[in-house]
């Protein structure tokens, strides 16, 4: 039988039949519907059992109370954390902490250098040969008789850590342990001026009634950044005033009952023209000058024949009748506070600028007071460690004074000071043979990073101990890297947000991913491989031992509760205070009880050692000093200056993947940083929105693009702080400009701190 | 004469230029024929053959006796399936729950061995197949059936509890999820409740509780956001 197209048609159409009739065609229709709403490459997370485990967010100085939510043991999401329960915030890059945790950034075991410097070429080590590099180098110099040749960075010098670095550096010898700069720095030095004593300030913003913020970017992260914006809102449902003084509208501008586009540079000016208001109308507050403050007639004096408003309207631009409003309103308020620090504090500023607004609160008598500025003893009073024994080496080395000579005759009020380290190892290749980086990204985050990155470059021997290839980490000879946040135990001592001296804990919430090592540990094996005199100064088997042996009994209230809060004390006189540290690395091992373990000082006792000082010797030298001012360069007829967002991160960590999604196109479009102009000024120069430009200063140059906004003063150019990185991962590298690279630092004549806020600066078309 | 008249162009060819010597051959038996051939090929295709080729076995990586373990245990299915505190399900068990009775060695059986030395002594989670994991668009609350609709667990996945072996897992090569789903039979068609678990069989049951299906406002017809959110 032969097959015609006849009998093959009746064969098609009766398969044709008998497939419909079969469940070959239904089924497969059904399959391809789930198929294509569940893409077999779409990753699909595990299922588990859910926990929240509480922990800090040290990603930026805030250090605010977290909970991580977790799928068994893989974390899924960091919410916000209140004191007494769930019902915290949390900002954009807290939110994004699990990017750093799990992204491709991390730094994944030990690394050794085996390139040129910046080229990334790396081999990885064992922990055992990466601590022996460091010990051998050490031991080297240590040998030379010149200790004080290792320096050390961190990012702040409270807590434990830090703590055992600096001890580390004592052991060792050297006095050259820096923190990096912010506006600790000048806080701390008014209050030495006013008080006499080692401690730092934070405002209770919770009971507030008026914020008279001097450029603070109290809705950019300044503070504890949620806390703050909680703060600030609910000061203005409370039908309270927000005072900005700030040369743009930022976002703090824009939520302010009064914005003050004052010049930048000359907010001190500004305030002691206030206080001179105050002072002269009788509105300050006469019981507390009389109970608590010293040097006011002569402080009375001084603002009346200097600052007065009219006086200072030029160079402020504001004229003398809104300055004289402002001061009466603040001074009329029930709780006013006066805020400093510009951006998110992340520079020191001009002492003279932290000590005026120090005396504005003084003079309306909210110190101490709810609502009011807090003044408490150095957050590190409940570190007690036994005395480290020096050896000849040490005493020596630490005799030898500090490269960047804070705290010596010529700087005494201040104790870092990062811009004159970086100035001396410029000068002098040989005075710094090995650094070791704690978790600071000082080439990329200090102003003239280029300089900072040549400076480091004449350092032989450079140790990060970052967990991401960050600018600094790219620079260095060895990366010995750290655990995460997330996957470590720390003390982290609050002292910018709530009003209460208060410890958190850190804790692991996921175990270690890779080879990392807790820096504690670090610390620990570096110093117990070093000779006697070093490693006798560290008992402590490992880093958790020294915490719960530091913590005392605080450890189970932290562990349970996650926090801890000091009992009030009296702040140390400086003298005392000195001894405090010199008990910590020197002094008698029972030397001075821990503050919590102090009987809470009497009231009087307490406000007696807490009397301000408006005015003495070094006091009107500091507030009758000429302002930090930036150098006029010829053909640079604009002014650069720096601000703060809450969607870039400026510190240690960079932008993780979802915060650089959230930045706005008016600060980053595509690859291109945006310079914001006023279009007054725009116009004179030729541009347009969106043109590509040329910004030159007399430290560097960037290719920009131009965004007008009305809302930044005339003749001023703004670019934000956190951009421009070139390390880290594509996700961060090659994104905007980083402003650091085109400011340099300005030394305050009066305490030597950077007080740089900005710079001259051109634009010509691209 | 015209052409019409040609005899060779008569017969039931109608083809006029290619006549056919076989044409008195078609039939309409023979038609039928090749249509029930073709029709049968298919259907052996699409019933028989085409579930072998859409289907791939996997065996477990333990044979896990049911019956066994619920005669040992208090509390039914729950004893291993349990609820969280948080009111979450915790579907197969993890190795820590397996370890508060096998923390050591129990009998001599193969598949204890397996278990010990596998997956206990190295402390590695055993990846059992789930039969009846539903595709991951579909969101299903077990509190909600077992404790608030107060479903018995067989109703879903029948006598699994006393099963005394596993049988093999059958994945869907195109889509990854089990057979259980679609259910053994390829035509769709079920005598049990747990034969079939697609979305048909849950809309059919929360078709009957009108607490549950008329949460749509939209549509006022059963809501699709009560599994699909």
């Amino acid at each position: 039988m032969k097959l015609s197209r006849r009998c093959f048609l009746s064969f098609v159409i009766g398969g044709a039949a008998g497939t419909a009739l079969s469940p070959l065609p239904w089924k497969l229709t059904d399959d391809i519907a789930i198929w294509s709403q569940n893409w077999p490459w779409t990753p699909v997370p595990p299922d588990g059992a859910y926990s929240y485990t509480p922990s800090t967010c040290t990603l930026c100085p805030g250090h605010c109370a977290i909970q991580v939510r977790k799928v068994d043991n893989r974390a899924v999401k960091i919410e916000g954390r209140g004191e007494k329960g769930p019902a915290g915030g949390i900002c954009p890059l807290g939110l994004s902490g699990l990017q750093l945790l799990y992204g491709p950034t991390r730094i994944q075991a030990p690394l050794q250098r085996v390139g040129d410097r910046g080229a990334g070429h790396w081999r990885t080590l064992t922990w055992a040969q990466a601590i022996d590099a460091v010990v051998t180098k050490l031991a080297e110099i240590r040998a030379k008789g010149t200790p004080q040749a290792l320096a050390a960075i961190a990012p702040t010098d409270q807590g434990t850590v830090a703590q055992l670095l600096q001890r580390l550096l004592t052991a060792y010898g050297s006095p050259n342990f820096l923190r990096m700069p912010s506006a600790d720095d000048s806080a701390e030095a008014a209050l030495r001026l006013t008080t006499g004593t080692d401690a730092y300030t934070v405002a209770d913003l919770d009971k507030t009634d008026f914020i008279l913020s001097f450029g603070c970017a109290l809705m950019d992260g300044y503070g504890a950044p949620v806390q703050t914006i909680r703060a600030v809102t609910r000061m203005r449902e409370r039908k309270g005033t927000l005072v900005q003084i700030e040369p743009r509208l930022s976002n703090t501008a824009a939520k302010a009952d009064t914005w003050l586009a004052a010049q930048p540079g000359s907010e001190a000016d500004l305030a002691l023209a206030m206080a001179h208001v105050i002072i002269g109308q009788g509105r300050f507050d006469a019981r507390f000058a009389m109970d608590r403050i010293d040097g006011f007639d002569g402080f009375a004096r001084m603002v009346r024949d200097k600052y007065a408003p009219r006086n200072v309207a030029q160079t402020t631009g504001i004229d003398a009748e809104t300055i004289t409003r402002t001061a009466l309103a603040f001074a009329d308020a029930r709780r006013p506070v006066a805020l400093h620090g510009r951006g998110k504090g992340e520079m020191p500023g001009s002492l003279k600028e932290a000590l005026a607004v120090q005396i504005l609160n003084a003079l309306v008598g909210n110190i101490d007071q709810p609502g009011g500025m807090q003044i408490h003893p150095a957050a590190n009073g409940y570190i007690q460690w036994p005395a480290v024994a020096s050896d000849a080496v040490a005493s020596a080395g630490m005799g030898a004074g500090r490269l960047d000579e804070a705290g010596g005759s010529r700087f005494p009020h201040v104790r870092h000071l990062m811009h004159r380290f970086i100035e001396r190892i410029d000068q002098d290749p040989d005075a710094v043979q090995a650094l070791l980086v704690a978790e600071a990204n000082p080439c990329h985050n200090l102003p003239d990073s280029d300089k900072v990155k040549a400076a480091l470059g004449k350092i032989p021997f450079v140790v990060s101990f970052s967990s991401f290839m960050d600018e600094t980490a790219m620079q260095s000879d060895l990366i010995l890297p750290s655990h995460l946040y997330l996957e470590r135990y720390e003390d982290v001592p609050v002292t910018r947000g709530g009003a209460k001296p208060t410890i958190r804990l850190c804790r692991p919430v996921v175990a270690p991913l890779y080879k990392t090592q807790h820096p504690g540990d670090t610390i620990l094996r570096i110093a117990k491989a070093l000779p006697a005199p070093v490693a006798a100064a560290f008992p402590w088997r490992d880093y958790e031992t020294c915490l719960r042996d530091t913590l005392a009994h605080r450890w189970s209230a932290m562990d349970s509760k996650g926090f801890w809060i000091e009992k009030p004390v009296a702040a140390a006189p400086v003298a005392a205070a000195a001894a405090v540290e010199t008990t910590n690395h020197n002094g008698p091992e029972e030397g001075v009880p821990a503050a919590a373990d102090a009987p809470a000082a009497p009231a009087a006792a307490t406000a007696q050692a807490r009397r301000l000082a408006l005015l003495n010797d070094d006091l009107s030298a500091v507030l009758m000093a000429d302002n930090a001012t930036l150098s006029d360069e010829a053909g640079h007829p604009l002014t650069l200056v720096p601000f703060d967002s809450i969607r870039t991160a400026s510190g240690y960590a960079g932008d993780p993947p979802f915060m650089v999604k959230i930045v706005e196109d008016t600060v980053l479009k595509e690859q291109d940083g945006c310079v914001e102009i006023n279009p007054t000024t725009a116009a004179q120069a030729g541009l347009r929105e969106g043109q590509g430009a040329l910004l030159s200063t007399p430290v560097g140059q960037a290719r920009v693009r131009i965004h007008l906004s009305e809302g930044i003063m005339p003749g001023l150019l703004a670019l934000p702080r956190g951009m421009g990185h070139t390390a880290y991962d594509a996700y961060l590298s090659g994104k905007g400009v980083n402003i650091n690279q085109l400011i340099g630092s300005v030394q305050d004549p009066a305490s030597g701190l950077d007080a740089v806020w900005g710079i001259r600066a051109k634009l010509t078309k691209a | 004469m015209s052409s019409n008249d040609d005899p060779k162009t008569n017969g039931a060819d109608s083809d006029a230029h290619l006549p056919s010597p076989s044409a008195t051959t078609h039939t309409i038996p023979h038609i039928l024929l090749f249509f029930i051939l073709g029709m049968a090929a298919s259907m052996i295709l699409g019933w028989l053959i085409f579930p072998q080729l859409l289907y791939s076995q996997k065996n477990q990586p333990i044979d896990f006796n049911h019956r066994l373990h619920m005669e040992l245990v208090d509390q039914g299915c729950q004893s291993c399936h349990f609820f969280r505190e948080d009111g979450t399900f915790s579907g197969s068990p993890k190795l820590a729950q397996c370890i508060s009775c096998h923390d050591q060695r129990l009998g001599l059986s193969e598949n204890e061995k397996i278990f010990f030395e596998e997956y206990v002594a190295k402390d590695r989670e055993v990846p059992w197949l789930v039969y009846a994991r539903q595709p991951d668009c579909v969101f299903f609350s077990h509190a909600a059936h077992v404790e608030g609709a107060r479903m018995d667990c067989v109703t879903c996945h029948g006598n699994t509890g006393t099963s005394e072996s596993l049988r093999p897992y059958e994945e869907n090569r195109l889509t990854g999820y089990s057979r259980d789903i679609w259910g053994r039979k390829i035509s769709g068609l079920k005598v049990n409740s747990w034969d079939r678990m697609k979305m048909s069989d849950c809309a059919k049951c929360h078709a009957q509780y009108a607490d549950i299906h008329d949460s749509s406002e939209q549509t006022r017809r059963d809501a699709c956001f009560v599994c699909h959110k």
